[in-house]
């Protein structure tokens, strides 16, 4: 028969793709309804306080507008997450810069951005807390009976018990900066509300049913009157997975105040002040090793500054801690993990997620380890990589069928990186342009840590239409990503059928079920495999029915598929994640399967310092990594590239330059993201080794390019200058104050 | 409130706005053409490229005004009716494009530095694009793409 040709592992056209190439996908501020107004924020100027007055000021015809406080809120003023201790609106006190007090809404923006300079707080200052090591001291109490809005602590041997007896004992300290998520589509929400109907929202956001579990303590409405639905999202990289929840409460708020559509779009400046960054972190690593280059007992303190609300820093904490220890076997194994709490606006979700974080002090400081050894990076890695059947720091025994020698083997020859290492060597003596090549090796968990896909407990529908196509139900959105496209792949093959017959409809509400948040590297590998079964529960359906007859083609499905649904009414079929039983995690000692499986990588970073305007370039990178099956050729590598990018300007060009707990330097013209000129050449290499519970074993990768760069970066830039640092980002001006120190 | 006669995509038209709108404001929201995109305001990210009397221009700093008498082409006149410009095909074949918040002020850019450059090397494409940004593909795949628009060798 003419069974189409699989579509997995092919570079099939984006599904969305020519949409995107004309313009003519609709972005949320690219969506109008009629009589819509706008919505804005007016945002504390102290970073800790009491409210004490508010005034309107100006000759503004203020009962033109629509004027919201905490006291409108009729149910509760809380950001529904983990701790639920971000108010929606201040009432009464604030706790950061920029958080927000008061809404105003009105159908002239241009007056209306008028009006919100008009508006004062009078806020008695209270003193406030801006580092994590004020927050650890304590110089003030500002959250909670000690600052800390989590900690953990995982014990694997007994460290103690070597300190004493080791040959080196090797210490060191790291530090990385906060970062913007820099999605180009700023964020956006448009809310329509009526006490009767409830409360509908589109807008840019990773997360649909964060936003409608977020929606409902604040009016105190049921399930089924908040309906919340995606429009396509311009980038998010969690910068969208928490933050559309608050915007989305307030754009509810006023609307249901006006009882008027209201649309909120933050502009530029807004939203890199107001919403969510990178956790700024400090780790530092003390590591017993002997004289022959092994690991005998890590200890790691590792600390991320989480603003001033609790918002998901316990989580990114926790994937920060569990991969701080990386893929290397050691028997004793002590991580020491708190989020602090200073006045700056919460820190939250970015690609990584605390990884990106923890690996780059691990992987800076095994290239210091190596030097006290006098063993080459590579040599002394090799002598610790973990190997499947060995346990992890949390006690993990490792399945995936990894081989991290040969993976490093393989991107050292990739890179050349033998004979460049000499040759820079020799030619730097004789030049100010110095150039060095590092690497880090590294890997990733994919899917929710621990006990998180149990909770999630995801589902994912797929239902036949009257013409005879599938349509995937899920609430993963598309994000540039490539979920609707890589669905379609998974869901295609399944029924065996070509492409178009298979649509991915929009993440709405009222239509989809909850497939999970579109985070954490889960989409493909947890949420791809419900796809498979759904659309095999599906198929199942028709040949037992006797619509379908195996060796079908695409045309008799789509028959088979129209005949059902008109006999029938419908055809649906649902596929719920159960969590294998070899799958277990101990929350409370933090220990056990932390990830069902790892991407693994080796990435080498090639670089030169000027050190005469102290310019540091990338010039060449190589990205080798084991993702279990590439899905789709092209968009698996422009994940990577993406990454790779994005964390070489976390290493070299993004500084949030923070006064007292506000980032001062909010727009693009200060904040630097690498451009089409600061990008070198990006080489991305995959290896696969099938993960059996991944959809034709693939597992994720999103997050995995964030990770390796930094440690990478700075680790070349120490090959090529001598210099030993530990502070990203690492500007210009880092660099020439680390010379002349 | 003032009024703009111009040609948007070869039509007439005469569009009104309010004094201190930018050509962007009113190609989105008073010609309805929501392809060309905001990202910064400020003349740093390229998303809201296009191009006004045969030059490319970033409109979220050009005053409405400036746009009298003038000829402007969006994204949305760069493909004839269904058929996708050379350039737009080889975005959407070899990854150029994935969130497509920066594709069309990317595709500008791409299609003015193509008609300044029908030869580009990857250097060219590099300069060409500088004042785009894309936070989501790291460039490599919109060099590539750029490039075989011209080789006109879509696989
Ligand atoms: S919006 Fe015009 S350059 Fe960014
Ligand atoms: S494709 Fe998302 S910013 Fe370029």
């Amino acid at each position: 028969m003419d069974r189409p040709q699989a579509l997995i592992g092919r570079a099939v056209e984006r599904k969305e793709g020519r949409d995107k190439v004309v313009g003519r996908s609709k972005y949320i501020d690219d969506i109008t309804f009629p009589g819509l107004i706008h919505g804005a924020t007016v945002r504390s100027p102290a970073a800790r306080g009491r409210i004490r007055g508010i005034s309107f000021e100006g000759n503004m015809p203020w009962d033109e507008f629509t004027i919201v406080t905490a006291k409108d809120i009729p149910g509760h003023n809380h950001v529904a997450l983990l701790m639920n201790d971000q108010p929606l609106l201040a009432d009464g006190f604030v706790n950061h810069p920029e958080e927000p007090v008061l809404l105003l809404a009105h159908a002239d923006k241009y007056l209306l951005e008028e009006a919100r300079r008009c508006v004062k707080f009078d806020i008695e200052p209270w003193p406030a807390v801006f580092t994590i090591e004020e927050s650890l001291a304590r110089k003030e109490l500002i959250w909670g009976q000690d600052n800390i809005f989590k900690s953990y602590l995982v014990e694997k041997g007994d460290v103690d018990s070597v300190w004493n007896t080791a040959d080196f004992v090797v210490e060191g300290e790291y530090f990385t900066g906060a970062q913007e998520q820099l999605y180009i589509e700023n964020n956006g929400i448009i809310a329509v509300a009526n006490a009767q109907d409830g409360v509908s929202i589109w807008g840019s956001m990773q997360c649909p049913y964060y936003v409608h579990k977020g929606l409902l303590p604040i009016f105190k409405f049921p399930d089924d009157k908040v309906r919340v639905i995606q429009t396509e999202t311009g980038g998010g990289f969690g910068g969208k997975e928490e933050y559309p929840t608050l915007i989305s409460g307030h754009a509810a708020l006023l609307a249901l105040k006006s009882g008027k559509p209201v649309k909120i779009i933050y502009d530029r400046a807004e939203d890199m002040v107001a919403t969510t960054k990178r956790h700024p972190a400090r780790t530092r690593h003390r590591t017993a090793v002997s004289k022959d280059g092994k690991l005998l007992a890590q200890e790691i303190d590792f600390v991320i500054d989480g603003g001033a609300y609790c918002t998901l820093s316990p989580v990114v904490l926790s994937r920060g801690t569990i991969h701080s220890a990386g893929p290397y076997f050691c028997p004793n194994v002590r991580v020491k993990a708190q989020a602090v709490a200073t006045n700056s606006p919460p820190h939250g979700a970015f690609r990584g997620f605390g990884a990106p974080q923890s690996i780059f002090a691990l992987e800076r400081h095994m290239d210091k380890i190596a030097q006290v050894l006098k063993l080459s990076p590579e040599e002394f890695r090799r002598r610790n990589f973990i190997k499947d059947g060995e346990t992890t720091a949390t006690g993990q025994v490792v399945k995936d069928k990894v081989d991290m020698q040969a993976l490093l083997t393989k991107a050292l020859a990739l890179s050349n990186y033998h004979a460049k290492r000499e040759v820079f060597t020799e030619q730097n003596q004789r030049s100010k342009i110095k150039k060095g090549i590092g690497f880090a090796t590294f890997m990733h968990g994919s899917g929710f840590t621990g006990s998180g896909e149990k909770y999630l407990s995801s589902v994912v529908g797929i239902e036949g239409t009257a013409q005879g196509k599938v349509r995937v139900l899920a609430a993963s959105t598309e994000i540039g990503q490539g979920t609707n496209t890589i669905f379609t792949q998974i869901a295609a093959d399944a029924l065996g059928v070509a492409g178009d017959v298979v649509e991915v409809a929009q993440p709405d509400t009222k239509f989809v079920p909850n497939s999970g948040p579109t985070v954490a590297s889960r989409t493909v590998m947890v949420v791809g495999k419900l796809v498979e079964t759904a659309a095999t529960g599906l198929k199942q359906t028709l040949v037992q029915s006797g619509f379908l007859h195996e060796g079908y083609s695409s045309r008799q499905f789509e028959e088979a598929v129209a005949g059902y649904v008109k006999k029938f009414g419908q055809l649906k079929a649902f596929s719920q994640y159960k969590q294998p039983p070899d799958i277990n995690w101990d929350d409370a000692k933090y220990q056990g399967d932390a990830y069902g499986a790892y991407a693994w990588a080796v990435y080498v970073a090639e670089v030169s310092v000027d050190t005469v305007t102290y310019d540091t370039h990338v010039d060449n990178f190589v990205a080798l990594q084991e993702i279990g099956k590439v899905m789709h050729p092209v968009f698996a590598a422009g994940q990577i590239e993406g990454g790779v990018a994005q964390a070489i300007g976390y290493a070299l060009y993004e500084k949030v330059v923070w006064k007292e707990g506000r980032m001062i330097n909010n727009q693009m013209t200060n904040y630097i993201m690498p451009t089409a000129v600061d990008v070198p050449p990006i080489h991305v290499f995959f290896e696969e080794q099938p993960y059996s519970r991944g959809p034709s074993g693939a597992k994720g990768i999103g997050e995995l390019p964030m990770d390796g760069p930094a440690p990478a970066i700075l680790n070349a830039i120490e090959n090529a200058t001598g210099l030993s640092l530990n502070h990203i980002p690492l500007l210009p001006e880092d660099l020439m104050e680390a010379i002349h120190d | 409130m003032i009024k703009v006669n111009c040609s948007v995509n070869g039509q007439k038209q005469t569009l009104r706005a309010h004094s201190m709108a930018r050509l962007l404001d009113v190609l989105r929201e008073e010609a309805g053409l929501t392809g060309t995109k905001e990202g910064c305001g400020e003349g740093e990210c390229g998303a809201c490229s296009v191009f006004l009397n045969g030059e490319l221009v970033m409109s979220c700093l050009v005053p409405a005004s400036q746009a009298e008498g003038a000829e402007i082409r969006t994204i949305e006149g760069i493909a004839s009716g269904e058929a996708l410009h050379a350039v737009q095909q080889a975005f959407l074949t070899n990854g150029g494009a994935q969130c497509g918040i920066c594709t069309p002020g990317m595709i500008m850019a791409a299609v003015a530095l193509l008609k300044k450059t029908p030869n580009p090397t990857e250097a060219d494409v590099r300069v060409g694009l500088a004042g785009n940004l894309c936070r989501c593909t790291g460039y490599m795949k919109i060099f590539d793409s750029v490039l075989r628009a011209v080789q006109g060798a879509n696989p």
